[in-house]
């Protein structure tokens, strides 16, 4: 089984969120960055429990510059078998996914995995994306597969509820809760990413055709207003007549 | 110009969330709104209610979102659109993403309000920020965050038209659907009132009192993430950083302590209400009404209360 595994960084989720750049973009000062949830706890994992099953190998890739080579670290400690980062600042969904594609397209994955979305951009776009550059099914918001030579089946979260699905040959996931658990690196899992490959690749050129005019944080919240447990009914009417949301 | 708007049907009439995207695209107000909708149709779907003036309509029920974005980019082409819209659930952001990369044009996923030129507004950092997003290409492709904009009944006649188009072959085949809810109540992502529990309901034998204010309102439950790891609850209704981000019009948080991870689903809610013995909670700092209390004996109280306007 050849698996390529998309992964990202994504601010730690207690990050601080500010811009700069007259707020045209994320401001990376004194921020930690980790590998994104979705991608890790989810994607990764899941790949690697398959090659353990299956035998095979599991490659990481990135769209980034150097700073994102310490969770791609973090995704060989947890047991990828090597990885690949693409060399470009894309400010745009479609600029990832064209880059992927371009990339992967004569590799001949049998699966490519992604976390059903960044926790930075929230566009839940660069797998399905993926999937229409390189012409392959699109199996989104899985949460469980299985392998069977040639045949996938999985589980994934429709609009309403879940359907359970087949798909033959090479396709691309997207992954979310339940697919796997958690996986932290154990010592010798940290020890041997120092010396897995990760092979840098030169940014093909993809122009991005959409682009961020100013970032905004929401306004602050007003006071909360109290009410007196002892007067619960008083809430209701305060929804109804202030709020006048009920 | 027009606008083409992806519609899913229930039954034959268009969802809610179908209503909704229909509605937005009405409202930009630069063009006719044609509708897309594959398989049974009765009447105009209810789509002619807000503003659609034509439905094209493809027999056959689709599923694959790879047949779906052919069949998409052929009605845009029929219908000469400009604007594309989906609704962001996960049936629309499986299928927007590969349209907008098939015409190779740009995609705003997430949108949550009107569009300002082709400048588009949408949530970003998991709802701790919102980006305003230029277009640059001529058309545009976006999905809209359920229940950011709502329906907006705005008659017009509606003609139904037959279309066909060729869609490939289907390559991902479904076995079997599961409904996560089968009480009847709104998905999660498009409920306007939503009633969520946390780790101070103490264990899942305790929900009785969550579902009957949730009964009492016609909302739909929701929990925090700990809740579905512990298998209190089921995983679909974990809402926050790394479960669902909803906006709801009303959300009600009982036992949750309100942890960042957990503010970042919830935290476009029109109007939060905690109510948490703590009154440290940091909840009670992201909410509109709060009560310090034992959520055992606030939750019949409210549920009384609702049911006796
Ligand atoms: C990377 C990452 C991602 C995460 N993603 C998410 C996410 O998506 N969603 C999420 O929810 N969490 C997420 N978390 C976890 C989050 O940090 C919190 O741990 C979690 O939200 C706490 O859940 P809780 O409020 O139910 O429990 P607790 O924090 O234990 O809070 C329970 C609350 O109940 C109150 N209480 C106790 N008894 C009563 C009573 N009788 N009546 C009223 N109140 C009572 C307590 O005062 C307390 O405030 C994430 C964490 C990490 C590190």
């Amino acid at each position: 089984m050849k698996l390529l595994v998309c992964i990202s960084k994504a601010p730690d989720t207690t990050s601080r969120i500010a811009f700069t750049d007259g707020d045209k973009r994320f401001d990376e000062s004194g921020v930690q960055f980790i590998v994104n949830p979705y991608d890790e706890w989810y994607a990764l994992v899941r790949a690697i429990e398959l090659v353990e099953a299956h035998g095979g190998s599991v490659t990481t890739i990135t769209v980034g510059d150097t700073t994102c080579d310490p969770i791609i670290r973090k995704a060989l400690a947890i047991g990828a078998s090597d990885a690949v980062r693409i060399d470009a600042n894309p400010t745009d969904s479609s600029q990832v996914a064209r880059l992927i594609a371009n990339y992967a397209n004569d590799k001949s994955y049998d699966i490519i995995f992604a976390g059903k979305e960044s926790i930075d951009n929230n566009s839940s776009a660069v797998p399905a994306m993926i999937a229409e550059c390189m012409d392959l099914p699109y199996v989104a918001f899985a949460t469980s597969i299985d392998v069977d030579g040639d045949v996938s089946t999985l589980n994934c979260e429709s609009t309403g509820g879940t359907n359970n699905v087949t798909v033959h040959g090479a396709f691309v996931l997207s992954a979310t809760k339940g697919m796997a658990e958690q996986k932290i690196p154990n010592m010798r899992g940290i020890m041997s990413a120092r010396t897995k490959p990760l092979t840098v690749v030169e940014d093909s050129g993809v122009t991005a055709p959409t682009e961020v005019s100013k970032f905004t944080l929401p306004p602050a919240k007003g006071d909360c207003v109290m009410v007196d447990a002892d007067n619960a009914a008083d809430l209701v009417r305060l929804l109804r007549e202030e709020a006048k949301i009920i | 110009m027009s606008v083409l708007v992806y519609i899913q049907t229930q039954d034959g009439t268009a969802t809610k969330a179908g209503l909704e995207v229909a509605s937005f695209a009405k409202n930009m107000n630069v063009g006719d709104v044609t509708a897309l909708v594959s398989g049974t149709l009765s009447g105009d779907g209810g789509l002619g209610s807000v503003g659609v003036s034509k439905v094209l309509h493809f027999s056959e029920a689709v599923t694959d979102n790879a047949q779906l974005s052919k069949l998409t980019q052929a009605a845009a082409k029929n219908a000469a659109a400009s604007t594309i819209v989906f609704s962001g659930n996960n049936d629309g952001n499986a299928i927007a993403p590969r349209v907008a990369i098939a015409l190779n044009v740009g995609y705003v996923s997430g949108v949550t309000c009107l569009p300002e030129g082709k400048t588009f507004t949408r949530n970003v950092f998991s709802g701790k920020a919102t980006a305003a997003v230029n277009v640059l290409s001529d058309v545009r492709v976006i999905s809209i965050t359920p229940n950011s904009f709502g329906i907006k009944p705005d008659a017009v006649d509606a003609s139904v038209e037959t279309f066909s188009a060729d869609i490939g072959a289907q390559r991902v085949v479904i076995n079997g659907f599961t409904p996560t809810s089968n009480d009847g109540s709104v998905p999660l992502p498009e409920a306007e009132r939503v009633v969520s529990a946390g780790r101070g309901l103490k264990g899942p034998e305790n929900w009785g009192i969550v579902e009957d204010l949730a009964r009492a309102l016609g909302a739909t439950t929701a929990c925090s993430r700990p809740v579905g790891d512990m298998g209190w609850r089921p995983h679909h209704e974990h809402v926050g950083q790394t479960g669902l981000t909803i906006r709801p019009d009303l959300y009600i948080a009982c036992g949750i302590s309100g942890a960042i991870q957990h503010l970042a689903g919830v935290n476009q809610s029109k109007v939060i209400v905690v109510i948490n013995t703590d009154p440290e909670a940091p909840f009670f700092k992201a909410a509109d009404y709060g009560i310090v209390g034992d959520v055992f004996e606030v939750l019949p109280k409210l549920t009384e209360a609702i049911k006796a306007l």
